[in-house]
């Protein structure tokens, strides 16, 4: 972790604090940024600028400037690694005048110095994509997948792989001390078993292939093509799936084994392995493996294996599922719009993973132009990652401007791009990113710290008390969420001004006071204070009379509070 | 800290720091504050309307709770009672609601398309399907918005969900969010810890900042975060929040609405309605009994159910309240008349039951009915819009009100639905 070390006492104040001052004050002045025809040379961030414009054009939209270097920074750390930069790594981005900075910063965050920070992040959001935010299903085991996506991301397997272990994954869901058979992936699929599968049905045609295919389970979909044997044939692949309760000689489930097994089928011939299904009438239907696009697999239940003949029977119907997965065109095109949602506030279609007919999205051509690269680039989702961030409508100012501003998707407005547009920091970000602003923490990224951090997210989870295990948060800029940013201890801890923290060490050192403040506001906003936040600061000073270190932790409370500080702009 | 902050003698920290917040409140009035304290208990009590949402999330079986058909192949195991409403017959294993059935009404009627779970939540609670291009708004935040104003001074959010998310405001805004607490009213980090006049100061310092964020004109996001700003600051210093601590109340009280999380959340939802909130949300989740769907009824379900839903409903009409106070009993849809192998029932939307009382309903009622296998509705089928409109006219809310959502399209309230007209005389 060397990269997010801050700077030590002797050095921050004087030096790195001085030459911040001044790199902001000269980026603020003159907005530099992606010039309309620089794409660094990357041919699919030119595609991506070519189609955002042209959607611009097409609605007589005029784009926002430019964001300016600190905001754009900002952004790119929130996105890319989960946190807002630490102020020592902010000043030596503004400090670098080099016109390919933008670039070189990207290559590194997604490189080896970021690498645990990086697979924190990811691991964040596709532990919740994969398996929800409740904590409470015995089959499931979030520091097993944890375990699994940290690996997956931090060796950057490629999309196709990584989709094709979660999917085939067999193995013990939890990881036990000297006992091989661990496979993290399997918690994908674990806690999904029950009822046939039903579940893990839904789940994999809605983030693998963008299908929304859970209504069709008892009917024919009302506005879709969706029909009811789509839904069972795709469960078919899940037949030969089993989760195992394993107790490990104690009373209590310990942990759980995903395994794959004969399927004998429901009318007890192996070789035609059928499933039954109810129409709403009553009539019982009969199901065979087919994939969403048509194509059947063997009606086999047996899993693969050699007879004494030496004669190979039987086929792992998981296994030819992720087969065909891969090969859709489905797959990357749900994938992009996944990510291009991450950082640009808002996919190509709304819900992001209904990519149905009757949902059209906005960019088609940009879609599944972005899919089929992503295809040709062996699904590196770093790649990806870095098309995104490196494009124009990504480094756009979030100041809505007359030319653009009926551009908004709050109103109801389908999205262009045409101003970057403000989200609010997931918890996860706004517990990573207060841990940096005050250096908190020198644990981030271990499995404790996830504990740490999953104990603190669970004031914030509602589950709506389904079997599919559907919740939600109330970190969603309601009360509760700023009660715990007024009140809460994680505040308590980052306004300290114990010795040593982050506001003793600002508070001793040898700064003048005006400085002492632009130190906050440029740990937490990428910022200088204004002329009249410098006025409201020294009145706190003179109200503390003297007592500098508590006026300093009551102005950073107010910025740790504030919509810039939480807002993703 | 200098002895000129510290409390006065005979005051208790949260009244004085309510004083003092007034002055700080980032926009309301300084007359906000300080009025509220002289508020009295009367005022409060005063009549005002309000309604709360039972909501049973997962989708329980009707046909196993208020519209029995015993002896169809589909009925399943229970016998029905009969109740303390003429002809009114319900779930043998709901003997506590049996006795209050007077108060209520069944709609027997219901018809919906909407049969997966997160679709049907947000039917069921807008009025309107899903749509990737508006946002609506639920319940709470629709009769919250038009409610508030008969109340002076209430402090505390007027929409409050008890144990589940609700469904958010929608084009409504933040600032009819509901606000979530679990069903012990426990609502946490209320407390700063520091002394008022500093709170105060923090304050001002914040206001500066938000301000700023909010001239750039950078998205709605920055105004919506100021808004709940001010909401907290005054729940943090609002006396009326003692309406949360339903550990007060009597221990015989306590006992009747049973000591589980659901009837704590009936006995809470009393509390703040009586405090002058205008719409609570309590759920009761569970109900998505695809498996083993008798004994979980049998057993667990319905005895919480029956328990916390009679008691609320007899301490309501007790205290005078229940003619002001509307009650809705109902989840995302019901479930499949044919039992499955697994003894359990699956999602079903065609033909299920809700449940309304109070307020100005007409009560004792059944309305409509199913097929005598409970397949299909006989009568004039209802939906979620009619449902709500019903709800509304009960309360005495204008059917006429139209919202304007942001992108400046007009919304009609309860999306255009019916009055149920059997359910008023």
């Amino acid at each position: 972790m060397r990269s997010l070390k801050m700077p030590s006492v002797e050095f921050f104040p004087s030096l790195a604090v001085a030459m911040l001052l001044g790199a902001l004050l000269a980026t603020e002045s003159r907005v530099i940024g992606a010039a309309e025809n620089d794409h660094f040379g990357i041919p699919q961030v030119k595609f991506i600028n070519q189609q955002i414009v042209s959607g611009w054009e097409d609605a007589g939209l005029k784009p926002s400037d430019p964001a300016t270097d600190a905001e754009w920074c900002r952004r790119v750390y929130l996105d890319l690694i989960g946190r807002i930069p630490g102020l020592e790594e902010l000043q030596k981005f503004l400090s670098d005048s080099s016109s390919t900075k933008r670039l070189e910063l990207v290559d590194r965050l997604l490189g080896e110095d970021f690498i645990d920070d990086y697979a924190r992040n990811w691991t964040d959001v596709w532990t919740t994509v994969l398996i929800g935010r409740d904590v409470e299903n015995e089959m499931v085991s979030r520091p097993g997948m944890r375990q699994y996506l940290r690996r997956a991301f931090s060796k950057n397997i490629p999309y196709d792989r990584f989709m094709e272990e979660l999917v085939t994954a067999t193995g013990d869901n939890a990881n036990r001390k000297n006992v091989e058979g661990f496979n993290g992936a399997a918690n994908f699929l674990s806690g999904k078993m029950v009822e046939n599968g039903v579940q893990a049905t839904a789940k994999t045609a809605q983030i693998f292939l963008g299908m929304q295919v859970q209504c069709t389970q008892c009917h024919n979909h009302p506005f879709n093509k969706g029909k009811q044997n789509q839904f069972w044939e795709f469960n078919a692949f899940f037949r030969q799936t089993r989760t195992l309760r394993k107790f490990g000689g104690t009373r209590d489930i310990q942990w759980a084994e995903l395994v794959d097994e004969d399927f004998a089928g429901e009318g007890g011939n192996p070789e035609e392995a059928e499933l039954y299904y109810e129409l709403r009438n009553g009539l019982v239907k009969m199901a065979y493996p087919v994939f969403v696009d048509g194509t059947e697999i063997s009606h086999t239940g047996y899993v693969p294996r050699t007879l004494d003949t030496g004669e190979q029977i039987g086929a792992n119907r998981r296994r030819e599922l992720a087969d065909l997965i891969k090969a859709s065109p489905l797959m990357p095109k749900a994938i992009v719009n996944r990510i291009w949602g991450h950082f640009l506030g808002y996919g190509f279609t709304k819900p992001i993973d209904d990519l149905g007919e009757h949902n059209p999205p906005t960019h088609p051509e940009l879609l599944d132009g972005l899919a089929e690269r992503f295809r040709e680039q062996s699904f590196d989702l770093k790649e990806l990652l870095r098309w995104i961030v490196l494009s124009r409508p990504y480094a756009l100012s979030s100041k809505s401007s007359k030319g653009n501003q009926r551009d908004d998707p709050a109103l109801g407005e389908k999205p262009k791009f045409s101003h970057f547009y403000l989200r609010q920091m997931r918890a996860e970000d706004l517990y990573e990113s207060l841990l940096i602003a005050t250096e908190a923490d020198q644990s981030r990224g271990s499995e404790e710290a996830a504990k740490k951090k999953d104990e603190w997210l669970s004031q914030f989870i509602i589950a709506f008390g389904t079997d599919e295990g559907d919740d939600a948060t109330t970190f969603n800029g309601s009360i509760p969420q700023v009660l715990m940013m007024f009140n809460g201890d994680l505040i308590k801890q980052a306004t300290s001004t114990g010795k040593g923290g982050f506001l003793d060490r600002v508070a001793s050192s040898n700064l003048k006071n005006p400085a002492k403040i632009a130190t906050l506001y440029q740990a937490a906003l990428a910022r200088n204070p204004s002329s009249k936040e410098v006025t409201a600061a020294n009145d706190m000073l003179v109200a503390r009379k003297g007592d500098a270190i508590g006026a300093l932790q009551d102005i950073w409370w107010a910025v740790l509070n504030s919509n810039e500080f939480i807002i993703n702009h | 800290m200098s002895s000129m902050f510290s409390t006065p003698d005979g005051m208790d920290r949260r009244h004085f720091m309510s004083h003092l917040a007034g002055a700080a409140a980032l926009a309301a009035p300084a007359t906000a504050f300080t009025s509220s304290l002289l508020a009295n208990a009367t005022d409060l009590k005063k009549r005002h309307k309000a309604a709360i949402l039972l909501w049973m999330g997962g989708g329980p079986s009707t046909m196993d709770i208020w519209d029995l058909k015993p002896g169809a192949p589909t009925g399943g195991q229970f016998k029905q009672i009969s109740t303390s409403a003429d002809g009114v017959a319900i779930c043998e294993h709901m003997p506590l609601m049996a006795q209050q059935m007077h108060h209520m009404s069944i709609v027997r009627s219901m018809s919906t398309r909407e049969a997966d779970h997160m679709r049907g939540r947000y039917y069921m609670h807008t009025g309107y399907v899903p749509n990737p291009n508006v946002e609506h708004p639920g319940y709470g935040s629709v009769i919250a918005h038009e409610l508030a104003e008969q109340v002076q001074n209430l402090e505390i959010p007027p929409f409050v969900s008890v144990g589940s998310g609700s469904i958010g405001p929608g084009f409504l805004g933040m600032t009819w969010a509901p606000f979530v607490v679990d069903s012990n009213g426990n609502v946490r980090n209320l407390d700063m810890g520091i002394d008022p006049t500093r709170i105060d100061q923090r304050l001002k310092m914040l206001a500066t900042i938000e301000d700023r964020f909010i001239a750039e004109k950078r998205g709605g996001s920055a105004e919506d975060h100021r808004k709940v700003l001010d909401k907290t600051v005054k729940l943090m210093t609002s006396k009326q929040m003692e309406a949360f601590k339903v550990m007060k109340e009597p221990k015989e009280l306590q006992e009747k609405y049973g000591t589980t999380g659901f009837g704590r959340g009936c006995l809470l939802a009393r509390r703040l309605v009586e405090a002058g909130v205008p719409f609570v949300e309590v759920d009761l989740g569970g109900w998505d009994n695809h498996a083993d769907i008798f004994a979980t009824l049998a057993d667990r379900k319905l005895p919480e159910l029956d328990k916390a839903m009679s008691a609320l409903v007899s301490d309501l009409a007790d205290r005078g309240m229940l003619d002001d106070t509307a009650i809705i009993w109902m989840g995302e849809f019901s479930r499949t008349p044919n039992i499955n192998g697994g003894g359990g029932r699956d999602h079903w939307a065609r033909s299920w039951s809700a449940v309304v009382g109070g307020g100005g309903f007409k009560r004792g009622l059944v309305v409509g009915e199913t097929s005598s296998d409970g397949k299909e509705v006989v009568t004039e089928p209802y939906s979620s819009q009619d449902v709500m409109a019903s709800v509304l006219k009960s309360l005495g809310i204008s059917l006429e009100t139209t919202f304007t959502a942001k992108n400046g399209r007009p919304m009609k309230i309860a999306n255009s639905g019916k009055v149920i007209k059997e359910l008023f005389s």
